[in-house]
């Protein structure tokens, strides 16, 4: 029975065609969720301080997408349109609550410092964008690989602030101190590596403001490359 | 301890929505083209806040917190024999109160303030998926507010802080065309950096002393009393 039945829903298409593919690379440049469609970035710059805390912030979206949407998708001839938003926000809240407590359990610095942060991806434009505009009209498999591709586009973004913002804030990645200590050493009373020679970590980096800032001369290196999304004004 | 002027102003700006936690950007950067629109959105946040804060407050400590349904039997209270913690479901609890109260906000406007109705009618809906709400419910949730009133008073004093946000980037989106951006940062890109300036301006308003701060006052105090005591000796 269950071979037949499988067989039966066996996918026309191949499961990696070209359409499959662009699912996943596209969210990735040029129709990227926080540089071109402008979703998502409520709670996402605000963690953007230290890459750690970028990478399980999108780890949690990753997860909370990909279920989220197929989730979704599966429902999509149940739910009425006039409730629509308020399922998918169970839905979601469902999901996130199983990410906050994981990450209590796992990780509970991480989890102490994202603090309200997690809760946040509740109400994440980006997944509840991806609901309305894709895994309502589509299939539980190409959900899943929008999911995927539009999660991984902004968990790029997210540790590329990240970074920039940890490596001239602290001089650290990932908490590893990369240019040398600027504590002077007990010792000798140095510091060591470039801090010696009189490098000075701009602290401004650390500031939320900078964090827009960095996302904005993202957005200026990715226009000036494709001038097809310039925009008017 | 903080007065409710502390929380109010604090909320209004050292601890502002936008500069200080990105919350709300999507609507902020969507409906800020016009200053009349900018308004428009910025008076349903500050009414929406100001009802689900309160709400959710009595929620949090009267359900959720440990502790709490100490009101039903003193069994389930802090210490008793049956603890009941229900705190992991804070989430989906407060995501469910702010999507029935702008449903019902929305109604009621519409029945009572046509006028009302008319200029925030669009706007009404779009916010049950603004982050600052849940934002919002979330610091409350984790600053702990002692009474109703400081919470009430954190939540219209960050309603109005997302308002004067808005109507400020909009009245300057709407000057800006008039400018000569280079055309890779036109729209998204110079909106992202002006509000990362703004906020560098709003920053300033970190250093206002409030009522809350003496306890710091008195405790340098009493190291300095020590020193002394010590060169006594």
């Amino acid at each position: 029975m269950s071979d037949n039945a499988e067989n039966v829903k066996a996918p026309k298409e191949s499961l990696f065609s070209k359409k499959n593919k662009k699912l996943i690379t596209e969210p990735l440049g040029d129709n990227n969720p926080i540089t071109i469609q402008v979703l998502g970035i409520c709670s996402a710059l605000a963690i953007t301080v230290q890459v750690e805390q970028a990478f399980w912030m999108s780890v949690s979206v990753i997860f909370v997408m990909i279920f989220g949407n197929l989730i979704i998708s599966l429902l999509r001839n149940l739910i009425p349109s006039r409730v629509r938003i308020i399922v998918q926000l169970v839905v979601v809240a469902s999901l996130v609550i199983i990410v906050n407590e994981l990450l209590q359990a796992f990780v509970p610095d991480v989890s102490e410092k994202l603090s309200v942060f997690v809760g946040l991806i509740i109400t994440n434009c980006i997944i509840m964008g991806r609901f309305e505009a894709f895994a309502m009209s589509n299939k539980p498999f190409p959900s899943i690989l929008d999911a995927i591709g539009n999660a991984l586009g902004y968990a790029w973004i997210l540790i590329v602030v990240a970074l920039v913002r940890e490596v001239f804030g602290s001089g650290k990645i990932w908490g590893y101190e990369i240019f040398g200590s600027n504590i002077p050493d007990e010792a000798t009373g140095k510091m060591t590596g470039l801090y010696e020679l009189g490098y000075v970590n701009n602290n401004m980096m650390i500031l939320p403001p900078m964090a827009l800032i960095v996302v904005g001369v993202i957005i200026w290196v990715q226009r000036s490359r494709n001038k097809e999304l310039v925009e008017e004004h | 301890m903080e007065s409710t002027l502390d929380i109010f102003v604090k909320a209004i700006f050292s601890e502002n929505m936008i500069f200080a936690y990105f919350l709300g950007m999507c609507s902020y950067l969507a409906v800020s083209k016009t200053v009349k629109t900018g308004v428009g959105l910025g008076a349903a946040v500050i009414f929406v806040l100001g009802i689900t804060v309160p709400i959710n407050y009595l929620l949090e400590n009267y359900v959720l917190k440990e502790g709490a349904l100490e009101w039903l039997n003193e069994a389930y209270g802090k210490g008793g024999e049956k603890t009941i913690d229900l705190s992991f479901l804070s989430f989906i609890m407060f995501i469910a109160v702010i999507a029935s109260m702008v449903q019902l906000v929305e109604m009621l406007v519409e029945k009572f303030a046509p006028a009302l109705y008319g200029a925030l009618g669009i706007f009404l809906p779009l916010i049950a998926v603004n982050c600052s709400i849940l934002g919002g419910a979330l610091f409350m949730q984790d600053r702990q507010y002692s009474t109703i009133l400081d919470a009430t008073a954190f939540g219209i004093g960050s309603g109005i802080g997302w308002f004067l946000a808005i109507v400020a980037i909009a009245a300057i989106r709407e000057k800006i065309r008039y400018s000569n951006v280079p055309p890779a940062l036109r729209g998204l890109g110079i909106t992202f950096i002006i509000t990362g300036l703004m906020g560098i301006a709003f920053m300033s308003f970190m250093g206002i002393k409030y009522g809350g701060d003496k306890k710091e006052k008195a405790e340098v105090v009493k190291t300095s009393q020590v020193i002394n005591d010590q060169i006594q000796e």
